[in-house]
C-alpha cells in the first residue's frame, strides 16, 4: 500500500462516481418539484447511445453531448406530458420510460457495438459534477425561483393559490432531470468506458434513485451518498483483484446489498423521511374541480 | 372559461364502456406508432407488423409457444395485482421468480437420481417458498423500517441473479457439462408434464388458470380482497375502518412472491429443464406491464398476457426475418404502457366541450 496506489484508487473512485452525481442531482431537482421519475435508467441509456452514435458519425464531442442532452429533454418531455397533462401514475409511467429506453437504446446502438472511439478525459466532467451540485444548492436555498420550486413540491395547491404555475415549474424540473440523466449516460459512453454496449449503464440509474433517498432531498448530501456507493463499487473490484477466496458473485452483490442497508439506515427514522421528502411527491396536480 | 376548447372534468360515475375501450385505444395507437418506427427504419410497415404480430401464431406450434410465454407472464401479473391494488410497488418479481427457480430447481438437483410422483409437487412447494421468502424481505423492510419497496425489491433482483450465477458455475454445476455454466438436466419426474404431445405448452398453464380463478374469487368475494381495494383507493378510509395495513402489505408481498416463484419453477421444470443463467427473458419486469394493461383484473390479465407474449414471439421473428434487434419488443411494450396510461385519463376524467358548469 503505497501513496501512488491510494491516489490511483481515489482517482478511479472520482471517475466512477461522477455519473451517479449527475443522475442523482437531476432526479433530486425533479423530486423536489413533487414528481418522481423512475425513468432514470432509460434516459441514461438513450443519452449514452445518442452521444456515442453522434460522436461516431460527426466526430465532434461538443455535438455528441449536445445531441445527448437533447435526447434527455425529449425523453423527459414525453414523461412530463404524460404525468403533468394526462395525470398518469408517475411510478408506472417512469417504469414505462425505462423499458422504452432500454429497447430504443439497443435498437439505435445495434450497429455500433464494438465501434472504437477516442475517449475524452473525464476530469472536466468530474469538476462540473461538483459545480452543478453547488449551483443546485444555491438555487434551492438562495434564490426566489428555488423557493418557488420547493413550494410547488411541498404543496402544489398552496403554490397554485399564490399564483405560481405549478405545471410549468414541474415541466422545467423534469426536463432538467432528464438532461442530467442524459449527461450521465453520455459521460459513461464517451469518458468512463469509451464504447457502446447494450445496458451499459448497469443499473446506475436505480442506484441514483436510492442516493436521492439517502440524501434526504438535500443537494450536498447527494455527493456523500454518491461517493459511498462509488467507493463500495470500486473497493469490491479491488478486493476481488487481490484474490480473496470468496466467489466473485458475492462481491458483485455488494453495491446492491449496500443500497438496501443504507436505505434501512436512512428510512428507519420515519419522522425524518416524512419531514424531508417533498410532501406532494407522486401526487398529480389537477386544477379543475 | 371559453365555449369551444375542450376541458377536462372529473368523472362522477364509472363508465364501464370506457374501462373496456381504454386498452383497445392503447393497442391501436401502439400499432400505429410501431408502423411509423418500422417505416422510419426503412422496413415495409405492413410486412413488418405481419412478421411481428401475425406470422408467429399462424401455426399450431406458434400458438403453443404463445401460451408457453403467456403462462409465466399471467401468473406473475396476477400476483402483482395483489400488490398494485394496494399501491404497493413490488417491482422485484424477477428476483422472486429467480429464487423460486433456485429453490424448486434445487430440489430437482438434489434428487437428480431419484424418480417419483412426489418430486414435482415438492418442487412446486419449494418454488412457492423461495419466491415468498424473497418477497418477504422488502415487505418486512417496508413495515419495520419504512424503506421504499420499489428500490429494495429491485436491488434484490440483482442479488438473486448473482446467487443463481454462483450456483450454476459453482456447487450445482453439471459434472459432465464441460465448462458450460448450467446444472444437471432434471429427470423425467421433475419435469412439468406437457399438455399435448410434441407441443411445449405445459401443466403450468392449468395451474395458472386455477390461480387466476382463485384470485378472481378473492378480489371480488372476500373481505381480504375488499381490504386491499379500499387501502389502495384511500389509505385514510382503510385506517378508519381499522384494517391492519402492515398485515395487508406482508400478505400481498407473500402472495405475489409465491406466484412469481411458481412461475420461475414452471420455467425451469417446464420448457428449460435445468438451471442456468438466463432462465427468464425479463418476465418479472414485463409482467408489470401485463398487470397494468389487464387493469389488475383477472380476465383482463389473461388477454394482456397473450398480447405481451406476442411481442416476445414477434421480436424473435423480427430478428430472424427482418434483422431488427429483438429489443424492439421492449419498445412496443414501453409504448403500449405509455398509451395505456395516457388513455386512462378517460377513466377518471371526461373531456367536455363547452362551458364548465
Amino acid at each position: 500500500m503505497n501513496l501512488d496506489f491510494i491516489i490511483g484508487i481515489l482517482e478511479i473512485i472520482l471517475i466512477a462516481t461522477t455519473p451517479l452525481v449527475f443522475a442523482a442531482i437531476g432526479e433530486l431537482v425533479t423530486e423536489k418539484s413533487g414528481v418522481l421519475n423512475l425513468g432514470v435508467e432509460g434516459m441514461m441509456l438513450v443519452g449514452a447511445v445518442s452521444a456515442f452514435v453522434t460522436l461516431v458519425i460527426s466526430g465532434s464531442y461538443f455535438l455528441a453531448f449536445l445531441i445527448s442532452i437533447f435526447s434527455g429533454i425529449l425523453m423527459s418531455g414525453m414523461f412530463a406530458i404524460l404525468v403533468l397533462y394526462l395525470m398518469t401514475n408517475q411510478i408506472a409511467t417512469g417504469l414505462a420510460l425505462t423499458i422504452f429506453g432500454i429497447g430504443l437504446s439497443s435498437m439505435i446502438g445495434k450497429k455500433y457495438i464494438g465501434t472504437p472511439i477516442d475517449g475524452l478525459s473525464p476530469w472536466f466532467f468530474v469538476l462540473i459534477s461538483f459545480v452543478i451540485v453547488f449551483i443546485v444548492s444555491y438555487f434551492f436555498y438562495k434564490t426566489k425561483s428555488g423557493l418557488i420550486l420547493r413550494a410547488v413540491g411541498e404543496s402544489h395547491n398552496a403554490a397554485h393559490a399564490l399564483g405560481y404555475n405549478v405545471i410549468k415549474v414541474r415541466f422545467i424540473a423534469i426536463i432538467f432531470g432528464g438532461s442530467m440523466c442524459a449527461l450521465a449516460g453520455s459521460y459513461i459512453s464517451i469518458c468512463y468506458a469509451p464504447m457502446w454496449q447494450e445496458g451499459m449503464t448497469a443499473e446506475r440509474g436505480w442506484i441514483a434513485l436510492a442516493i436521492v433517498v439517502f440524501s434526504t432531498w438535500k443537494p450536498e448530501r447527494i455527493l456523500i451518498g454518491a461517493y459511498i456507493f462509488g467507493g463500495v463499487t470500486i473497493l469490491q473490484m479491488n478486493l476481488q483483484a487481490l484474490g480473496i477466496r470468496i466467489p466473485g458473485q458475492f462481491f458483485n452483490m455488494a453495491p446492491y446489498v449496500a443500497t438496501i442497508i443504507v436505505l434501512i439506515f436512512i428510512s428507519s427514522n420515519k419522522l425524518r423521511i416524512k419531514l424531508s421528502a417533498p410532501a406532494s411527491l407522486t401526487i398529480p396536480f389537477f386544477k379543475g374541480k | 372559461m371559453n365555449f369551444f376548447l375542450p376541458s377536462i372534468v372529473l368523472r362522477t360515475q364509472n363508465s364501464s364502456s370506457v374501462n373496456f375501450l381504454v386498452p383497445l385505444i392503447a393497442i391501436v395507437f401502439t400499432l400505429l406508432t410501431g408502423s411509423l418506427i418500422f417505416s422510419l427504419l426503412g422496413f415495409d410497415p405492413i410486412y413488418s407488423l405481419y412478421t411481428f404480430f401475425i406470422s408467429p401464431i399462424s401455426s399450431l406450434y406458434g400458438f403453443s409457444e404463445l401460451l408457453v410465454k403467456a403462462t409465466p407472464l399471467a401468473l406473475i401479473a396476477i400476483g402483482l395485482s395483489y400488490c398494485f391494488k394496494n399501491n404497493i410497488y413490488n417491482i422485484g418479481a424477477e428476483g422472486q421468480l429467480t429464487m423460486g427457480a433456485i429453490f424448486g430447481g434445487g430440489v430437482a438437483i438434489y434428487f437428480y437420481n431419484v424418480e417419483g410422483f412426489w418430486l414435482l409437487p415438492l418442487m412446486l412447494l419449494a418454488g412457492v417458498l423461495g419466491g415468498s421468502l424473497w418477497a418477504l424481505i422488502p415487505a418486512l423492510l417496508k413495515t419495520k423500517f419504512n424503506t421504499n419497496e420499489i428500490l429494495t425489491s429491485l436491488m434484490l433482483v440483482y442479488v438473486a441473479t448473482f446467487i443463481l450465477d454462483y450456483l450454476v458455475v459453482g456447487p450445482w454445476k453439471d459434472p459432465s457439462g464441460f465448462s458450460y455454466p448450467k446444472s444437471r438436466p432434471f429427470n423425467e419426474s421433475a419435469r412439468m408434464p406437457e399438455l399435448f404431445n410434441g407441443l411445449r405448452v405445459h401443466f403450468g398453464l392449468v395451474i395458472t388458470l386455477i390461480l387466476i380463478f382463485i384470485s378472481w374469487f378473492i378480489f371480488s368475494k372476500t373481505i381480504f380482497g375488499f381490504q386491499l381495494k379500499v387501502s389502495g383507493l384511500s389509505i385514510k378510509a382503510a385506517r378508519f375502518a381499522g384494517f391492519n395495513q402492515n398485515k395487508l402489505i406482508i400478505s400481498a408481498f407473500i402472495i405475489c412472491g409465491g406466484f412469481a416463484g411458481l412461475a420461475g419453477l414452471g420455467e425451469v421444470s417446464g420448457p428449460i429443464g435445468l438451471l442456468y443463467r438466463d432462465i427468464s427473458p425479463n418476465y418479472g419486469f414485463t409482467a408489470i406491464i401485463v398487470a397494468f394493461l389487464g387493469r389488475l383484473h383477472p380476465i383482463g390479465i389473461i388477454f394482456s398476457s397473450l398480447i405481451i407474449a406476442l411481442t416476445y414471439l414477434g421480436a424473435e421473428d423480427a430478428q430472424i426475418f427482418l434483422q431488427i434487434p429483438s429489443a424492439v419488443g421492449f419498445i412496443f411494450q414501453g409504448l403500449l404502457l405509455f398509451y395505456l396510461l395516457g388513455a386512462e385519463l378517460l377513466i377518471n376524467y371526461k373531456i367536455q366541450f363547452g362551458k364548465i358548469s
